[in-house]
């Protein structure tokens, strides 16, 4: 019996076909989006959103054109961040338009689609959800990169959840691994976690920019950014204390 | 995916596809040689797997719609998530109608959804000259796009 390599009339599904449009639909999306940042951190609760929001704003309001992909599906902040209203989205033809935010950012989010208080939840079996949930995650992501309407920016910057799965999700969908900024916080507990998402960042192929240590004060105590630093022979991009002044994130605008 | 007839030593060809609206789906494949047809029929959960990756058994029938695979299958959405225009064949741009009963049938469609269906429905009446959407032309769209799902 012949194998499936062996027939050569075309698979009729093009699974593949399919799989290598949506790549492309995302490539062509991004083609005018000069620098795509991934903000990630092994370590939930360092403010990643945080310094997403409020880097994107300084850059805007330095004269850039921003937008920012809010990739934590399961717990969006970033429209609260941005102060954007949840009204409808327009989607007038093959594209969804961003909304715009504070200093006018544009910013995706499922936030924006779901009702409120609800959590993201699927169509689909409810038992051994596992096995389709991740692949559904990875789709909203790509759509969330290909169906918005970007445009012109100068920089896209992706909030990425907790973990390294969607970071790794992001490296399937975007032509080449993104460009990591790495948020922690002084403590070895982050340390430890962040230096993991570091190494399989470095190993993926994603250029590492820098360090960003937040929550910066006698609360915290640990060496994590010079650590890290210091080990994966990147700057410490900014140190960002509890109540920062607005200049601390004008200071790390200019120093991406 | 390809299926091979073995008697005949020939590779099957796809011929149609049915989502029942259960979770499963079906496809059929014929030998072109001695006309032999056989159906995959794929559980809730397979039919899910590929589902989840936004693409289609058989090769699409519809071109992609935006955020399609989230309006899709998130359900959880709001209702007032999108605001549509009714696609190419847009009422503002002279398209096609949208019979009392089409609109009663529409209305039953989850909202998170629905502007995504209307477009589907507005563009197949607009690429075949149909000038009034009825539940008739629905249920052909649905039959020849695959689309028993929506």
């Amino acid at each position: 019996m012949r194998t499936y390599h062996e027939l050569k009339d075309p698979d009729r599904s093009g699974l593949p076909g399919q799989i290598g449009a949506q790549r492309r639909k995302v490539a062509e999306r991004l083609a005018g989006v000069r620098r795509v940042i991934a903000v990630m951190s092994g370590k939930g609760g360092v403010g990643k959103s945080y310094v997403t929001a409020h880097l994107a704003r300084a850059l805007a309001r330095a004269g850039g054109a921003v937008g920012v992909l809010d990739a934590d599906l399961n717990g969006p902040t970033i429209p609260r961040l941005l102060g954007v209203s949840r009204s409808p989205l327009s989607a007038p033809a093959d594209a969804v338009e961003p909304v715009a935010g504070l200093d006018g950012v544009k910013c995706i989010s499922m936030d924006l689609l779901l009702a409120d208080g609800q959590p993201l939840a699927f169509r689909g079996p409810s038992t051994e959800s596992f096995v389709w949930r991740g692949a559904l995650e990875a789709s909203a992501l790509r759509e969330f990169l290909g169906d918005v309407a970007w445009g012109t920016l100068d920089l896209l910057l992706l909030d990425l959840p907790p973990g390294l799965q969607r970071y790794l999700e992001l490296c399937d969908v975007l032509e080449q691994p993104p460009t990591v900024l790495t948020v922690t916080i002084p403590t070895p507990e982050s340390r430890e976690a962040v230096r993991r998402a570091m190494r399989a960042a470095l190993e993926r192929g994603s250029q590492l920019l820098g360090i960003v240590e937040n929550m910066v004060g006698p609360q915290f105590l640990g060496s994590a950014a010079d650590d890290l630093a210091t080990e994966f022979a990147v700057p410490v991009l900014a140190r960002i204390p509890w109540h920062p002044a607005p200049d601390t994130w004008d200071g790390l605008g200019a120093a991406l | 995916m390809k299926f091979l007839c073995v008697d005949c030593d020939r590779q099957m060809t796809f011929e149609e596809r049915r989502l029942p609206g259960d979770g499963t789906l079906a496809a059929a494949f014929k030998c072109p040689k001695c006309g032999r047809v056989v159906a995959m029929l794929t559980n809730p959960m397979e039919t899910q797997l590929v589902a989840s990756l936004g693409v289609e058994i058989g090769g699409r029938t519809v071109p992609p719609q935006p955020l399609e695979t989230v309006r899709k299958m998130v359900a959880t959405g709001r209702d007032d998530a999108f605001e549509e225009t009714g696609g190419r064949a847009d009422a503002r741009t002279g398209g096609p109608t949208w019979s009392s009963d089409a609109q009663e049938r529409l209305s039953r469609v989850p909202s998170f959804v629905r502007g995504m269906v209307k477009r589907i429905y507005v563009d197949y009446a607009r690429d075949r000259g149909i000038a009034e959407i009825t539940p008739a032309v629905m249920d052909t769209a649905r039959a020849e796009l695959g689309l028993e799902a929506m």
